[in-house]
């Protein structure tokens, strides 16, 4: 079994940061291990993404909605469409134990949303949590913790 | 500035006809400012939940009609609310939204305290005000003073800010079953929020949401995007009959459902602006059963009680003029009007108290699919309500039409059931608005002309 480096884990945060940038949405589908979760606590250091509200906490079949959804043509809250853009500091790598197959990364972002004449710009930490399948790393968890988390927001359209 | 609505309660009464109002009612800034000083100060309007409060102590701060308020648990048990200014020089007593203040308040820029009653306890310095004529003051009398009445129905809290006026009972009437059914669907009878609200910011005006919490004839179209993808994909996935409809299939499909689904469902209105979508079936119904809860319930009720208690499915329940709940999934949403084009909606999920944890998942996912600013489905509510709230701004059309199933001579004093497509219960809210605001005024010019 190939193992991954510390800096296939840095690489891929970056790279699906730019997938998400250019809206390949598909291509984004393809990062996630099959049992996965993109968790957006709605609480400063929430423990429990299911028996509270989080902002976001979404398996296979939720991110896929998004996507498939993003392309509609009845979407009208995406006429036009929204766009988006990450600056990420350099990845530190928390976790780095292949035995155990764990692996987590901490980013710092700032990530700007667009539509129309509105922009907004959000700050979060991002914890990336791999696993390596068939030779492969993918996403298994990406908790993203804004920095605002209880602010209150208008529409946040895309993925931070 | 000419004043066109101010110390002119006709001009009011006219934005309202009986299916049709003016868009002076969603744009203009005089008449947000005469509903929050007379609408919103003299209906019961929905502050928190004690739970949010549960020991001597402990305070939250929101606003109500334009005003900041704070809640507090008083030594004697008992919630207070009053409103959140310093009667020395204005300064908010607290400004973060909760915590717990001990044994009083005290203002962080004179140290003048107050109990957590409201009474004001002491002043630094105290003989500085000696024979300064300090106990006529405003401020020497008033402490933090309390909103006009308080109510706590069943652990929820409403204030009426008037001194006067309507009482909690005949204002929400028959409309207090909604509530009811929520509560006793604990078995204990007893609600718990379960953290933090979703905090969600609306430029538009607070009726847009508020009307739209009984319109049935938009799901199928502005949510297609969503529950509609959402059907299409589970459609296109293998499955065999060992496959588990996912929770979140159950949420959001409903949303598709076809007019006639909503038509059948119907609408009851009560009178004073109140009504529920949902009489005979909702979008909630088909949830599948929670292991143990049915059990449970009927330990508590006995069997009879507690399947008339979870076969009751209203969908919305809009309380005029600021919350809607939802009974079945324990969910509230209280609409906080800022300015005439904003709003913030909190979107608060209740556990349960004594029921198994599952209930709250369903109630926790409903919220993030469904009312989040990161919902798929919220963001095209939203979308539609601020493309209305610019649209409104055209000179050509000057009014909004409500007319779905009216019929000449409506009565909305009455309580009624309807089609599930009416847009009654939207002419009940508009009703409800010109009555408590119009009376609110012409009550305000007898008390000048008396004076
Ligand atoms: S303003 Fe509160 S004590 Fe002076
Ligand atoms: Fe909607």
């Amino acid at each position: 079994m190939t193992l991954p480096t510390r800096d296939d884990l840095i690489d891929l945060v970056y790279h699906e940061a730019r997938v998400i940038d250019e809206g390949r949405f598909d291509e984004w589908l393809e990062l996630w291990a099959a049992d996965s979760y993109y968790w957006m606590p709605l609480d400063y250091q929430q423990e429990d993404p299911k028996n509270m509200t989080s902002l976001m906490y979404e398996d296979a079949f939720l991110r896929k909605l998004r996507v498939e959804r993003l392309k509609g043509l009845r979407t009208f809250s995406q006429k036009p469409k929204s766009r988006c853009s990450h600056v990420l500091n350099r990845p530190s790598v928390e976790a780095f134990d292949p035995k155990a197959g764990e692996f987590v990364t901490r980013t710092a972002v700032h990530y700007v949303e667009t539509r129309l004449d509105d922009q907004f710009l959000l700050a979060a930490t991002v914890h990336h949590h791999f696993e390596m399948v068939e030779d492969e790393l993918k996403i298994k968890l990406k908790r993203v913790d804004l920095l605002n988390c209880d602010a209150a927001f208008g529409n946040i359209q895309l993925f931070i | 500035m000419t004043m066109k609505y101010k110390d002119n309660p006709q001009a009011v009464a006219d934005l309202v006809r009986p299916a049709e109002v003016h868009r002076d009612l969603y744009i203009d800034d005089e008449v947000f400012e005469l509903e929050m000083k007379h609408l919103f100060a003299s209906t019961w309007v929905y502050v928190g939940h004690e739970s949010q409060v549960p020991n001597a102590g402990d305070y939250f701060a929101t606003e109500v009609a334009a005003q900041p308020i704070l809640l507090a648990r008083h030594t004697d048990g008992e919630v207070y609310v009053l409103h959140n200014r310093c009667p020395h020089k204005g300064t908010k007593i607290v400004i973060d939204r909760a915590g717990n203040t001990g044994k009083f308040f005290r203002c962080p820029y004179h140290a003048w305290s107050f109990r957590t009653n409201g009474k004001l306890l002491a002043i630094p310095l105290k003989k500085g005000y000696k024979d300064t004529g300090f106990e006529q003051s405003e401020a020497g009398q008033s402490g933090l003073p309390p909103v006009g009445a308080v109510k706590n129905y069943r652990g929820f809290i409403f204030v009426r800010m008037k001194q006067e006026g309507i009482s909690f009972e005949d204002f929400f009437g028959g409309s207090l079953s909604s509530l009811d059914n929520m509560i006793d669907r604990s078995p204990v009878g007893k609600l718990e929020v379960a953290g933090p609200p979703l905090r969600y910011m609306h430029s538009c005006n607070w009726k847009m949401l508020v009307d739209n919490q009984t319109d049935t004839c938009h799901p199928m179209v502005a949510h297609e995007s969503s529950a509609g993808t959402a059907v299409e994909i589970w459609e296109s996935l293998e499955k065999d009959e060992n496959t588990k409809t996912p929770m979140a299939m159950e949420v959001i499909a409903p949303f598709m459902s076809p007019y006639e689904f909503f038509e059948d469902m119907g609408i009851r209105t009560w009178p004073n602006g109140h009504g529920h979508t949902g009489v005979h079936h909702s979008i909630h119904s088909d949830y599948s059963a929670i292991p143990g809860y049915l059990e449970m319930m009927a330990e508590a009720y006995g069997e009879e009680r507690a399947k008339a208690i979870l076969g009751e499915n209203r969908h919305n329940t809009v309380y005029f003029p600021n919350i809607m709940i939802k009974g079945p999934i324990q969910q509230l949403r209280v609409f906080i009007p800022l300015a005439a084009n904003k709003t913030l909606v909190e979107s608060y999920i209740f556990r349960l108290v004594g029921a198994p944890d599952m209930l709250l998942e369903r109630t926790a996912m409903y919220n993030r699919l469904i009312n989040a600013p990161t919902s798929i489905v919220g963001h095209d509510d939203l979308e539609m309500y601020e493309r209305a709230q610019e649209g409104l701004h055209c000179q050509e059309l000057e009014w909004v039409n409500v007319q779905r199933l009216y019929e000449e001579g409506e009565d909305l004093d009455l309580e009624a059931v309807e089609n599930g497509t009416t847009e009654r219960q939207m002419r009940n809210q508009f009703h409800a608005w010109k009555k408590f605001t119009v009376e609110s005024m012409e009550a305000e010019a007898r008390d000048l002309a008396d004076a």
